[in-house]
């Protein structure tokens, strides 16, 4: 249907009789630069406090101030915190694209409007609520400079009195927005929300059905993103050298790094710092800086995206070969150039499973939320100098930079452990060392660090030709035995990688399976399924590349799997279909989404019912 | 009849042997200027008495960089990528700030494909000795120009360059680096004791060697030839290395000799020949390398030598322990700071 089409419909009449209470999405729509972000994220912390599980998402441009920006915000009392397509209540401030998000309601929506924009002249099936927002701002704001940024204060006002969002929680957010120091611009934007407050209690019937009712489903959590979770991660992993370019969606991490480490990552006495970040001039460089690091021993990491992790390719090949330990984050974003970069996708799996040139593949970690990005972090830098090898944790940028709602973290149970390293004094015990010599049977040799005093510790650095004791050689057997070695290495990491979870479902016939933010439409689109079209499924959600025997047997016990890939060319399948046998490859469907928008559930179970049959 | 016992193995002063120093049999071509310099790499060392173990060797790709496999044997090394040798080498002194980088590159790494790294490496000016082994031309891939090839020099076949050179020596004096010097790989007593300085040197040491790749381009019409560089070098002044574990001599002040002290309080001594050069004057430097660009000279000696600018470790408020080795009490927060943030989120 197109979206323009109006539909004819009976006019709404009087008040609504039913109410739609914690399960409806909010749509903010805004120009970036207008200082929106900081009305929405108070408008959803406010719902948050409340007690009722809540999820944010912006839908922003690639561009600093002046085109239109999208925020939704969904309240679901049933705990679904992946993006809603359907929009309940609309906030139209920006004229340039008023009309058109007017016309897409679903009939029986509410919209709060700017009242000069006149549109409830476009539809007679919805909801209008008229706000004079230069006419409320000008008293509460006399300074005519921050009436751009206070106006949208309002409708959090507005919309507090329309949905029964309390107003102490929205002065309790502001508070925490703000913090203590900016007491000032706390206050001001009080004023407007309470501006917007009483205009509407003052103005307005209330006719739509939506509202908030308090909860206690968010006592203890936390809201937070998954680029400062991922920081978090980092933190508490011990990194100690971090090296980065900036690019969306990526360089929060690397910021929000640096703001914790500044506050604990200093000797209390001395001052002196406990780790170097530097921003490099280029991907090249910083992937390159991150693997001399791991390769002299510290913790060390970079952060980027798809076009990132294309100029790293050809360190990474060496990092695979000469086996060095780092941890590359790929926050992933829509295509090159300027593509889609604030748009989320998962378009570099596959690409990045075999990054670079010649035989290479590496382990990739999934996480899907914020306590994810925190705990794999942490395994990730464990799992990189286990096994000397670089190591991708794959977010993206709807994990990345939206605020989720999320279970605290917990502190790490297990000492931090830098995997097979040589000291001088083991040296000395075992009368020198073979670099690249497998001898414990899992194919990681052990190796020494620069600085070590001891004359055996030595050894020289190079890609692929090299045999056990790093000599460079061109030798047929030489190389075949030390890819062998590498292969070898590879499947034992399926031993050690992050388990999927599995969701079984006696009844189920067909299973999903699907890694990182996929997760919160498929957990969804499971219930849809049931509930609208009585199709039991079960769910396998991958945490880690390689694969482990979970995901072959979860195949076997089902008749179809599909296989759900944000992306165009179904990639993780792609990947599926490399390893696995051709009976179970025969029974992988696949379910993508490539709009560069978080994924809905109702997208995975029209499509499912579609492939169905239903 | 008794056999006179053989002579004690000839020790520097913390007892190795120059075996110690040496690294595997050269592949390079007989003759290679690469050659030349790795033999002095290995004297230096030698001499001065540095720990081998405390040094870490970075090379990127071409000929030049295959040349830390022959010297230093005991010292780590990293054979990296093509152009990018300088932050591999950052990195690694990151993770450990105590250990003595030494980078070996050829024109091609550092002045093509590595140019923006290098660059970068200037500005930040990283600890390290930088050495290009400056042929001006690719020899792994049998004779093509690099972007040190002077403009109207020609290949072997021919080919005429009608491209103006990169100078690596101005380059490196315009954006930061504080030990500046090009030398020849003949000029073995030159070299030597730029070596040592370099060596003595806290911040970024950027050494062009002129080295003739006697296989593909040590002919008539190249200017990186032994003819060429027998005709046209001009030796700004005479060098002579001081350890600080040696008394400086003291000399009657005649007003043509300046001594700068390094970092470890060794001594370069610089002895005036034909005209005045105050290399610790930036401007000055860039200036005669423009004069000898005109004139078709190469300039060899010490360009520039500033000791007072912090390098790029020293920015980074770190402490003394590597990063590498940092215990884990040190690099964990404890649970209460994840607590405080988890409060803070909520």
């Amino acid at each position: 249907m197109s979206t323009l089409e109006v539909s004819p419909v009976e006019p709404l009449s009087g008040q609504s009789n039913h109410s739609v209470v914690n399960d409806f999405s909010i749509q903010v729509a805004t120009v970036n630069g207008s200082g929106s972000q900081t009305a929405n994220t108070v408008l959803m912390r406010s719902i948050f406090q409340m007690g009722i599980p809540v999820s944010g998402k912006n839908m922003f441009p690639s561009n600093i101030a002046g085109l239109p920006t999208w925020f939704t915000i969904r309240a679901s009392k049933h705990g679904y915190i992946g993006r809603r397509k359907e929009i309940d209540f609309l906030i139209a401030m920006n004229p340039e694209t008023a009309r058109e998000d007017v016309m897409k309601l679903d009939s029986g929506a509410a919209v709060v409007y700017d009242a000069p924009l006149k549109l409830n002249e476009l539809r007679s099936d919805l909801h209008f609520y008229p706000v004079p927002f230069d006419k409320l701002v000008a008293p509460v704001c006399p300074d005519a400079k921050l009436r751009k940024l206070v106006r949208n204060m309002i409708y959090d006002g507005i919309v507090a009195w329309l949905l029964s969002v309390e107003m102490e929680e929205i002065r309790k957010a502001l508070v925490k927005q703000f913090g203590k120091r900016k007491a000032k611009a706390a206050d001001l934007n009080w004023g407007a929300a309470k501006a917007g407050f009483d205009y509407a209690a003052a103005t307005f019937t209330k006719t739509d059905p939506y509202r908030v009712e308090r909860m206690n489903e968010t006592a203890g959590k936390i809201i937070i993103d998954g680029n400062s979770a991922c920081a978090l991660g980092a933190l508490f992993a011990g990194v100690t050298v971090v090296t980065w370019y900036p690019i969306t969606p990526s360089s929060s991490l690397v910021e929000t790094l640096i703001g914790y480490m500044r506050r604990f990552r200093h000797d209390p006495e001395t001052g002196k710092a406990s780790y170097a970040i530097v921003q490099a001039e280029d991907e090249l460089a910083s992937i390159g800086m991150a693997l001399g690091a791991g390769w002299a021993g510290a913790r060390s990491m970079t952060a980027t995206a798809g076009p990132g992790i294309s100029l790293m390719s050809e360190f990474i090949g060496l990092g695979y070969y000469a086996e060095i330990p780092a941890v590359v984050y790929d926050v992933e974003r829509v295509g090159p150039s300027t593509g889609l970069p604030t748009r989320t996708s998962q378009a570099d799996v596959l690409s990045t499973a075999m990054l670079s040139h010649g035989d290479t593949k590496h382990p990739m970690f999934f996480p899907c939320s914020p306590e994810e990005c925190f705990t794999m972090s942490i395994e990730a830098f464990e799992f990189a100098e286990m096994f000397q090898t670089p190591v991708f944790v794959m977010t993206d940028l709807d994990l990345g930079m939206n605020n989720w709602m999320a279970d605290p973290f917990p502190y790490p149970e297990k000492p931090i452990h830098r995997g097979k390293v040589l000291n001088a004094e083991d040296l000395k015990r075992l009368g020198g060392f073979a670099r690249y010599k497998d001898v414990d049977g899992d194919g990681v040799g052990y190796r020494t660090l620069p600085g070590t005093n001891h004359p055996d510790a030595s050894y020289f650095t190079r890609g692929s030709g090299h045999n056990e004791k790093a000599q460079y050689t061109e030798r047929e057997d030489d190389y075949v035995n030390n890819m062998e070695r590498l292969a070898h290495k590879f499947e034992e990491m399926r031993k050690h990688v992050p388990e999927s979870v599995v969701h079984l479902n006696e009844n189920a016939r067909i299973g999903f399976v699907a890694f990182g933010t996929s997760d919160y439409a498929v957990r969804e689109s499971c219930d849809q399924l049931k509930a609208e079209y009585d199709i039991d499924a079960s769910y396998l959600r991958l945490r880690a590349y390689p694969f482990t025997d979970q995901l072959r047997n979860f195949i076997r016990r089902h008749d179809r799997v599909y296989v759900v890939d944000q992306n165009r060319d179904a990639q993780l399948l792609g990947l599926m279909r490399l390893e696995f046998e051709p009976e179970l490859i025969a029974k992988l469907r696949s379910v993508r989404y490539f709009g560069g928008l978080p994924l809905d559930a109702r997208t995975i179970t029209d499509e499912i019912v579609s492939q169905e049959g239903k | 009849m008794s056999v006179a016992a053989p002579p004690p193995p000839k020790v520097n002063r913390i007892g190795l042997e120059v075996l110690n120093y040496k690294g595997s049999k050269t592949t390079l071509c007989a003759g290679c200027g690469h050659n030349a310099i790795s033999e002095r790499i290995v004297e230096c060392f030698y001499e001065l008495g540095v720990e081998p173990y405390t040094v870490a060797k970075f090379s990127g790709i071409g000929c030049s960089s295959k040349s830390p496999a022959y010297f230093l044997g005991l010292s780590h090394g990293f054979n990296g990528v093509h152009g990018r040798m300088p932050s591999i080498a950052t990195g690694a002194l990151l993770a450990n700030r105590h250990l003595m980088g030494l980078g070996v590159t050829g024109d091609g790494d550092t002045a093509s494909i590595g140019i923006g790294q290098f660059m970068h490496l200037v500005r930040r000016n990283v600890p390290m000795i930088y050495i290009i082994e400056d042929n001006g031309v690719y020899g792994l891939t049998k004779g093509q120009f690099s972007a040190t090839a002077d403009l109207d020099s020609t290949l072997k076949t021919g080919i005429r360059n009608d491209l103006p050179p990169f100078d690596c020596c101005a380059l490196a004096l315009k954006w930061g680096a504080t030990f500046v010097a090009r030398s020849f790989s003949g000029d073995k007593r030159q070299l030597q004791a730029i070596l040592k300085t370099a060596i003595s040197h806290n911040g970024l040491s950027v050494i062009d060697v002129v080295s003739p790749c006697v296989t593909f381009n040590d002919h008539e019409g190249s200017t990186k030839s032994y003819s060429y560089m027998k005709e046209h070098e001009y030796t700004l002044h005479e060098l002579d290395y001081v350890p600080h574990y040696e008394d400086i001599a003291v000399e009657i002040p005649d007003g043509t000799i300046m001594d700068v002290e390094m970092h470890d309080g060794s001594h370069l001594r610089i002895r005036k020949l034909q005209r005045d050069y105050d290399p610790t004057d930036r401007m000055a430097a860039l200036a005669v390398l423009e004069d000898a660009l005109a004139k078709h000279e190469v300039l060899t000696g010490v360009l520039y030598v500033n000791t007072q600018k912090p390098n790029f470790l020293e920015l980074l408020h770190l402490g003394d322990a590597p990063l590498a080795m940092l215990p884990e009490s040190v690099v964990r927060p404890p649970k209460s700071v994840l607590d405080q943030v988890m409060e803070e989120l909520r």
